[in-house]
C-alpha cells in the first residue's frame, strides 16, 4: 500500500475522535483508493511502454522514409539525365533525317550543276572560236559576217552568266537545305521553291534508280506572289511529300496492275494556289502533291504521321519525313492533310495562312 | 546527213548550232532538235523517209533516252536509224541497258565536240 495512505490508515484506527463506524467507512475509502492509485500506476506504466515502442518504430519509419526520399531522388536524376540524352537523341535524329534528304538530293544536285556547267564551257569555247572567226573575217572586210559572230558572242556570254547563275542558285540551295536552320520566316517565291525540290528530287531519284521514271505535271498559281515562311523548312516538307510520291507512284495496287493491255503511266502532279484565289485577308497558300500510287491502305492510315514510322524497307527511310513535315506545317500555323483511294492514288495538301 | 538531236536543255539548240556551224554552213550536215522523247517519235513519225541519226539525251522527264531508243529500234526498220546516247550519268548500267536495247554509241557528258564530229562523219 502507497505509503502516504498507510500513514492515513494507522491515524485514523488511532484516532479516538472517531466512533468505530466513522472509522471503517474512511478506511474503506483508503483502501479503495489505494486500489485506485494502483490502477492508474498500472495504467502509466503502459502508457509509458507503448509511448517508448511507438517512439522506436517512428525512429524506423523515419529512417526508411529517408532511405526512400534518397532512392527516388536517385532515380529522378538518372530520369532526368535519360531525359536529356532523349532530347539530345531527337536532335541527332532530325539532323541526321536532313542529312539523309540532303543524301538524296546529293545526286540530283551533281546532275543539275553538271548540266549548266556544260553549257558555260561549250558556250565560252565556242565563243573563243567565233571571236577567231571574226578576226579573220575583219581583215578580210565582210563587216556583215563580222555583226553577225559579235552578236551570237553577246548571245553566248548571255547564256554563260544565265547558266553561271543557274549553277550558283542550285548551290546555294544546297547550303541553305543542310545549314542550321535559322527558323527566321523569310519572303519567298513558294514556286521558285517548290519547282526547284521537285527538280533536284527527281534528278536524284533518276541518278539512284536508273528504271526509275514518272511523269510530271506541274500547275503554279503566278498569282501567289512571295510568303513569308522559313524557306528551308517548307522546303523540306516538299521535299519530303515529292520523295513519297516519287516513291509510290510506281508501285502496283494490291493484288497487281488489273489491267496489262494499258501499262501504268506513273506521274506525280504538284500544283500551288492561293485559296480563295482573289486572295485578301485570311486567304490560304495551299501545295498539293499528288500521285497516282497503289494509294495508303486504311489500316495505316492514323500512323503515317507518327514518327518512325515507314513502309519502306529497313535502312531505307527513317520513318521521320511525315512527322517532321506535319510539325513544320503546323508551326507555320497551318495544316498538313492527305486524302487518299486504295488503287488510285495519295494526294497531300499543305496549307498555310498567308500573312500580310 | 540528217542528225536529230533529243535533249530536254533547249539551250543545245543553240550549242550544236554553233558547234558545228560549218558543217552546217556548207551541209554537210543539218541539224533538227527534240525537247522530249515524245517530240523525237513525233519528227520521227513525219520524217519516216529521211535518213536519220539520232542523237539522244538519257535523263528526261517523261519518256526517257532509253525509252525512245527501244521504241525506235522496234518500229523503225528501214532505214534502221543510228542512235547514239548522250548522258551525265556515265554508270555500267546505263550503258548495258543502251547497249541492249540497240544503241549504236554512247556518250558521257560532257560532250567532246571534236570526237563527236568525228564520230558523226564516221556514222
Amino acid at each position: 500500500m502507497n505509503q502516504n495512505l498507510q500513514t492515513i490508515l494507522d491515524f485514523i484506527q488511532q484516532s479516538e475522535h472517531l466512533s468505530e463506524e466513522e472509522k471503517t467507512a474512511l478506511t474503506k475509502a483508503a483502501k479503495e483508493a489505494d486500489r485506485a492509485l494502483t490502477i492508474s500506476e498500472f495504467k502509466l506504466e503502459r502508457t509509458e511502454k507503448v509511448k517508448r515502442t511507438t517512439a522506436i518504430l517512428l525512429e524506423e519509419t523515419i529512417e526508411e522514409l529517408e532511405q526512400k526520399r534518397k532512392s527516388i531522388e536517385e532515380t529522378n536524376d538518372a530520369l532526368s539525365k535519360s531525359l536529356e540524352e532523349l532530347k539530345a537523341t531527337q536532335a541527332q535524329l532530325i539532323q541526321s533525317e536532313k542529312m539523309a534528304s540532303l543524301g538524296e538530293l546529293t545526286a540530283g544536285i551533281a546532275h543539275e550543276i553538271q548540266n549548266p556547267l556544260n553549257f558555260v564551257n561549250n558556250f565560252s569555247e565556242v565563243s573563243r572560236e567565233l571571236l577567231e572567226e571574226m578576226q579573220e573575217e575583219l581583215d578580210a572586210g565582210n563587216l556583215e559576217d563580222v555583226r553577225e559572230i559579235a552578236s551570237d558572242v553577246i548571245q553566248n556570254l548571255e547564256k554563260i552568266n544565265h547558266h553561271g547563275k543557274r549553277a550558283d542558285g542550285i548551290v546555294k540551295g544546297m547550303l541553305q537545305h543542310s545549314r542550321k536552320n535559322t527558323g527566321e520566316r523569310e519572303a519567298t517565291d513558294i514556286n521558285v521553291l517548290v519547282d526547284e525540290y521537285l527538280r533536284l528530287a527527281y534528278h536524284g531519284l533518276r541518278a539512284k534508280d536508273k528504271s526509275f521514271n514518272a511523269t510530271l505535271e506541274t500547275d503554279y498559281d503566278n498569282s501567289i506572289g512571295k510568303i513569308e515562311i522559313v524557306p528551308q523548312d517548307i522546303g523540306r516538307v516538299v521535299l519530303n511529300l515529292i520523295t513519297n510520291a516519287f516513291y509510290a507512284a510506281p508501285l502496283p495496287p494490291e493484288g497487281g496492275f488489273k489491267n496489262q493491255s494499258q501499262p501504268h503511266k506513273p506521274t506525280v502532279w504538284i500544283s500551288t494556289k492561293k485559296n480563295p484565289p482573289s486572295g485578301g485577308r485570311g486567304a490560304w497558300l495551299m501545295i498539293s502533291v499528288k500521285d497516282n500510287g497503289p494509294g495508303i491502305p486504311k489500316k495505316i492510315m492514323d500512323k503515317i504521321f507518327q514518327p518512325f514510322f515507314t513502309t519502306k524497307p529497313t535502312g531505307q527511310g527513317t520513318g521521320l519525313g511525315l512527322s517532321l513535315s506535319y510539325d513544320i506545317v503546323k508551326a507555320h500555323g497551318g495544316e498538313l492533310k492527305v486524302e487518299t483511294k486504295e488503287g488510285k492514288g495519295t494526294e497531300f495538301i499543305i496549307s498555310i495562312p498567308i500573312k500580310k | 546527213m540528217n542528225i536529230l538531236v533529243v535533249d530536254d536543255e533547249k539551250d543545245v539548240q543553240d550549242l550544236f548550232l554553233q558547234r558545228f556551224r560549218k558543217e552546217i554552213k556548207n551541209g554537210e550536215m543539218n541539224f533538227d532538235f527534240a525537247f522530249s522523247g515524245e517530240e523525237a517519235l513525233d519528227y520521227l513519225n513525219k520524217n519516216e523517209q529521211k535518213a536519220v541519226l539520232i542523237l539522244s539525251d538519257i535523263n528526261m522527264p517523261g519518256m526517257s533516252g532509253l525509252e525512245l531508243l527501244e521504241h525506235i529500234k522496234q518500229k523503225f526498220h528501214k532505214p534502221p536509224p543510228t542512235v547514239m546516247m548522250i548522258t551525265a550519268y556515265g554508270d555500267d548500267e546505263n550503258y548495258s541497258t543502251a547497249k541492249r536495247l540497240g544503241a549504236d554509241d554512247f556518250l558521257t557528258k560532257p560532250v567532246d565536240f571534236k570526237m563527236l564530229k568525228e564520230k558523226l562523219r564516221k556514222a
